[in-house]
């Protein structure tokens, strides 16, 4: 679009020449009418320049802001990309893992799980992440916490085993104190006995490894 | 009163003394004059009325409960419900008088199948004398005399209680335990009531989840977990007071499962962090000196409990792959396996707790995956199982070493429940929406210090 822009300064030119060309003024008494005139026609030229540069800046301008006004748009559409991939990867870190009864051994259907975790924390090194262990409503209230304490080691064990580094995962138990279903049956024990993944910190911007 | 009434009342008693006993366990009631107290034969207790009053009668009927929950005394029913028929006064007499001696209806008593009678009566002072009569020997046991009672006092149960323990002291040679409470939690927060499910009060922040409660040997402190966000520190209560005080090494991690040494100077606790679950102390005294007494590796070790000498710690371990009953000096030395284990016949063992007297060990085990309540003789280390009725756990001994608290599902949900290990008698002691990790207090003295 910049090649109008000579174009239409030079119609400005001409629109304020032709306005200001019609009927000749009544001669004022007093000084000579021809350096009058001239003057005049010197005075048009030079507002019709002054016009046609303020109609220049104008246009810069408006340039800029709409290549500024794309720039912002851009930027938050990429923002809003990291934030989407961000919430992936945290749905993926916060899935859970579930044990057998009385049982902290990483299940073989579980270990794809963790190995999403373990890709995740490789390819987000300032990812720092705890591990919750909990447990069903059977077996001593006490002892529930030393086996959800248990069951939280087991995966980062796994975790750390595969190169990811003892104080980038926090573990801690709460036993059978925080059930997520309630009732006294398989249904509801299944569901309790798991690890919960919570992220610590380095978990403002994340991105999913390609996998 | 004239004599012809008392000797009706006299025909009654007598009459109904048949009915009453048939109520209650079956008693031997050979001669038993001049009695001593026997194990295994309980003595009838007859607690009896007289001055009404407030303060008096409540005092009858809590020494009067006191006296059957100790499980020590076939307590007599009293015919036509009313103590007040046996008031004890002189016959003959119409008019109260300050040099009143009581007339002890010796003879009476003893028709109504009573070794022992208890009168509490008022002084002019309006202080109380509560007297333990010998029926057989016909003289008098004990006698205590007590300040004014006053019901609206705080304390007023707790020194009621405490009568109550002395007349089983005189009887018995070792006082009762009516003045003790139970901690327990309820909805995540801990409680306390008195041994006769009287005076529920909550100790804990409401709101934050609390959990193993222990009774500091000197009977006014309490030592507990709160979790903190994830964390689970271990808090020092002073019940007297209401003041808390964190205790210092269980800050920033999951602490539980506390037990005091029986001089009070040592806290022996659970841990669980990134290097598993093991049993630490730390001396309470010297507020110093952490000291990890076992290294599980790929074991868990938990839930300790000293023994009453203070040599000895009896915990749980997952060594065996089963949670079962370990021992161990208080040092950490010596460690090996305690409760005898059969691969596939002993069930995961949790949450022992020694005997006041030494002699036992309390502890809840899995049969056919119940778990139920166990006692294991130290000495000979025979187990013998206590409960069969829903599910049980978490035992806690009475100070009597005879009385266990626990938590039994036996009615649907989970409360805490008594049972005398000599009689069998079960008696239920909370009735919340739950109740779990009930702990039993010493005999709680007047506080001295």
């Amino acid at each position: 679009m910049r090649h109008i822009l000579p174009i239409s300064a030079g119609l400005v030119v001409v629109v304020i020449a032709v306005a200001c060309g019609g009927g000749p003024p009544p001669p004022p008494p007093g000084p000579d009418p021809d350096s009058l005139a001239a003057a005049q026609a010197e005075q048009r030229r030079q507002d019709s320049i002054a016009a046609a540069r303020q109609a220049e800046q104008d246009s810069i301008l408006r340039v800029r802001q709409r290549i500024q006004a794309e720039e912002r748009r851009a930027q938050e559409d990429s923002i809003a990309n990291v934030r989407a991939e961000t919430n992936r990867v945290r749905d993926a870190l916060a899935r859970r893992v579930h044990f057998d009864f009385d049982r902290s051994n990483v299940r073989p259907e579980d270990a794809v799980i963790l190995d999403q975790k373990l890709a995740i924390l490789q390819g987000n090194p300032s990812l720092q992440i705890q591990v919750t262990g909990h447990c069903d409503e059977r077996g001593s209230d006490e002892y529930n916490l030393a086996l959800g304490n248990r069951r939280a080691l087991a995966a980062k064990r796994y975790l750390t085993d595969r190169g990811i580094a003892e104080s980038r995962i926090m573990t801690s138990s709460m036993g059978e104190e925080r059930p997520l279903a309630m009732g006294g049956n398989e249904a509801a024990w299944a569901q309790n006995r798991r690890d919960e993944f919570t992220i610590l910190s380095g978990g403002d911007e994340l991105r999913m490894p390609g996998m | 009163m004239k004599p012809p009434f008392w000797l009706g009342l006299l025909a009654i008693a007598v009459g109904t003394t048949g009915a009453a006993a048939q109520d209650t366990t079956v008693v031997e009631r050979g001669v038993r004059i001049g009695i001593t107290y026997e194990p295994g034969v309980r003595p009838g207790m007859l607690v009896l009325g007289g001055e009404r009053g407030t303060a008096l009668d409540s005092a009858r009927t809590i020494i009067a409960r006191d006296l059957d929950y100790s499980d020590e005394f076939e307590m007599i029913a009293l015919p036509l419900g009313d103590s007040l028929s046996l008031r004890i006064r002189p016959v003959g007499e119409d008019s109260y008088t300050a040099s009143f001696v009581p007339y002890v209806n010796y003879p009476l008593y003893a028709a109504l199948g009573a070794d022992f009678a208890v009168n509490v009566h008022p002084e002019t002072d309006s202080s109380v004398i509560v007297t333990l009569y010998d029926v057989p020997g016909e003289t008098v046991r004990r006698e205590l005399r007590i300040p004014p009672l006053n019901p609206a006092a705080r304390d007023f149960r707790l020194r009621v209680h405490r009568i109550a323990d002395e007349i089983v002291r005189a009887v018995t040679g070792v006082p009762g335990i009516a003045a003790t409470q139970i901690l327990f939690i309820n909805a995540g927060r801990i409680y306390r009531v008195d041994f006769d499910g009287h005076t529920i009060q909550g100790l804990s922040t409401p709101g934050l989840a609390a959990m193993s409660p222990v009774w500091h040997p000197d009977g006014h402190r309490a030592v507990f977990m709160e979790w903190l966000e994830g964390i689970g520190p271990l808090y020092m209560l002073d019940l007297d007071t209401g003041r808390r005080e964190v205790i210092a090494p269980t800050v920033g991690s999951l602490n539980y499962a506390p037990a005091f040494s029986p001089d009070g100077t040592t806290l022996a606790f659970t841990r669980s962090d990134s290097e598993g679950t093991d049993i630490y102390t730390y001396n309470l005294a010297d507020d110093c000196c952490l000291q990890r007494l076992t290294v599980g590796g790929f074991s868990d070790n938990l839930s300790p409990t000293f023994s009453p000498d203070g040599q000895r710690i009896a915990y749980v371990s997952t060594r065996p792959g089963y949670t079962q009953i370990y021992i161990m000096g208080s040092d950490g030395t010596g460690q090996e396996l305690f409760a005898p284990f059969a691969y596939g016949v002993s069930g995961e063992s949790h949450a022992p707790e020694w005997s006041p007297d030494g002699l036992s060990i309390a502890f809840d085990r899995y049969v056919s995956k119940v778990s139920q309540i166990f006692v294991m003789d130290v000495g000979n280390r025979v187990v013998r199982q206590l409960t069969s009725l829903g599910r049980n756990s978490d035992p806690t001994w009475a100070p009597d070493g005879r009385h266990l608290a626990f938590v039994s599902s036996r009615t649907g949900s989970n409360q805490v429940w008594i049972i005398d290990m000599e009689t069998g008698r079960v008696r239920q002691l909370t009735r919340l929406g739950e109740a779990r990790l009930p702990a039993w207090s010493p005999r709680i003295a007047e506080r001295t210090n």
